[in-house]
């Protein structure tokens, strides 16, 4: 007989049968703990990526060339804020205080996706993000829309929907500069440049360094590990590239006809390590931006609960005068 | 820092007339009317309303997951409330 101190305890038994037979978890089921913090985490740094990742972008709406551009712009913008709160309230449904979760990310103690930290020096780096980032996003959430937890499945199904205008905006603002000057040309391709090997690091660490990555996989958080999804990414992209007459800044690029896959070449995880620890080109500015945006909409905030505060007391004096 | 707390609401969103309102998400307002305009930005931004409930979150009562036996289960032991529990001869046709 097992002691009471080693004994698994059967929800714990009950939970895993469940989620490996593809059942779903809803916020009141009952949920191993280690299950509850892992996706507290996982969600919160998602929603987090979402709001930081407005502003590379946001860069640029005041000089996007020309209307069209303009208002695809804000509506992508605005989508990625959307896409923030969608997940900050799946968060919430497990017991995660939103207030916290903003904290944790302006006290610079909560992660978000390294990526925002690269600068956007040209309007092609908007077509790069809408192109290689999006598209990233979109192999990474794809399978997430079948992930274990309800409100993050729900939640990435709809932001899945939003991402594809997403990426479709970026490939056309490409194809317009690979097909124009000399000069618009060679934008385009500095901007790959800049942007493959950060959106290849995307998908985290490779699999033999990413310790967490098992346990979130049997919980059917995560469906596919991040080398597969890395794999799958540059194999849809890399015909994407070759359409605007671009070229991967990888010289052991090579399709493998026995693998039925692209070969590529190492990402620089040195110094992915380093954005992550915060000396990225842009970490400072981004946090910087978005405490500003915090402290400055402060009186919104109060104001709007003054304001409905004042119209429930009216409401009351005028039902008891009635 | 003063914490200021919006209040959660729950969102429901009509896709046309003739469906149903469906929970879409929730989200943050400090009042009924904040909250209507919220949502009307954040879940209809693609013509997906045609009409918007947002109740507080705190006035749904939800049934617990532990009571499911005991609020459902009664219903698998009585097959005889569907149709396929009766014998009909083929032969009466489609009823």
């Amino acid at each position: 007989m097992k002691d009471a101190l080693t004994a698994t305890d059967p929800r714990e038994t009950a939970f895993e049968e469940h989620v490996s037979a593809d059942g779903q978890v809803e916020p009141k089921d009952w949920m191993p703990e280690a299950y509850r913090k892992t996706l507290v985490r996982q969600i919160s740094q998602h929603a987090h990526s979402e709001i930081i990742g407005m502003q590379p972008e946001g860069n640029w709406i005041t000089r996007a060339p020309s209307l069209r551009r303009k208002v695809a712009l804000i509506a992508k913008v605005q989508d990625e804020a959307g896409h923030g709160l969608y997940l900050y309230s799946a968060a919430e449904t497990l017991g995660a205080s939103r207030d916290d979760m903003v904290d944790a990310l302006l006290e610079g103690k909560a992660k978000y996706s390294s990526i925002f930290n690269y600068p956007t020096p040209t309007w092609a780096d908007i077509g790069a993000i809408g192109w290689l980032v999006d598209g990233a996003a979109i192999t990474n959430q794809v399978p997430l829309c079948r992930t274990s937890y309800g409100p993050y499945a729900r939640a990435m199904v709809r932001v899945c929907k939003e991402e594809s205008f997403h990426q479709r905006q970026g490939y056309e603002i490409m194809l317009q500069l690979a097909r124009g000057t000399d000069a618009q040309k060679k934008m385009a391709q500095e901007a790959l440049n800049r942007w493959w090997w950060p959106c290849l690091m995307m998908f985290g660490p490779p699999d033999h360094d990413s310790p967490n990555s098992a346990r979130s996989m049997a919980w059917k958080i995560k469906r596919h590990s991040n080398d597969e999804l890395r794999q799958r990414f540059v194999d849809q992209t890399v015909p994407q590239a070759e359409f605007l007459g671009l070229s991967i800044p990888d010289p052991d690029l090579k399709w493998n006809e026995e693998r039925g896959h692209y070969d590529f070449g190492t990402p620089p995880w040195d110094e992915f390590m380093e954005v992550v620890k915060g000396n990225g080109p842009c970490n400072r500015q981004r946090l910087n931006a978005r405490r500003k945006a915090h402290d400055d909409g402060a009186w919104v905030r109060e104001a709007a609960l003054a304001h409905a505060e004042k119209r429930r007391e009216r409401a009351e004096a005028a039902s008891q005068a009635a | 820092m003063s914490k200021q707390h919006w209040p959660l609401w729950e969102v429901f969103v009509r896709g046309k007339n003739g469906l149903a309102h469906k929970h879409a998400g929730s989200i943050r307002a400090a009042d009924g009317r904040m909250a209507l305009e919220n949502a009307r930005d954040l879940y209809t931004r693609r013509g997906e309303g045609a009409s918007l409930w947002v109740v507080p979150a705190e006035a749904i009562i939800a049934s617990a997951p532990e009571d499911k036996g005991e609020l459902f289960d009664p219903a698998d032991d009585k097959v005889y409330r569907h149709p396929t529990f009766y014998e009909i001869p083929d032969d009466v046709g489609h009823m």
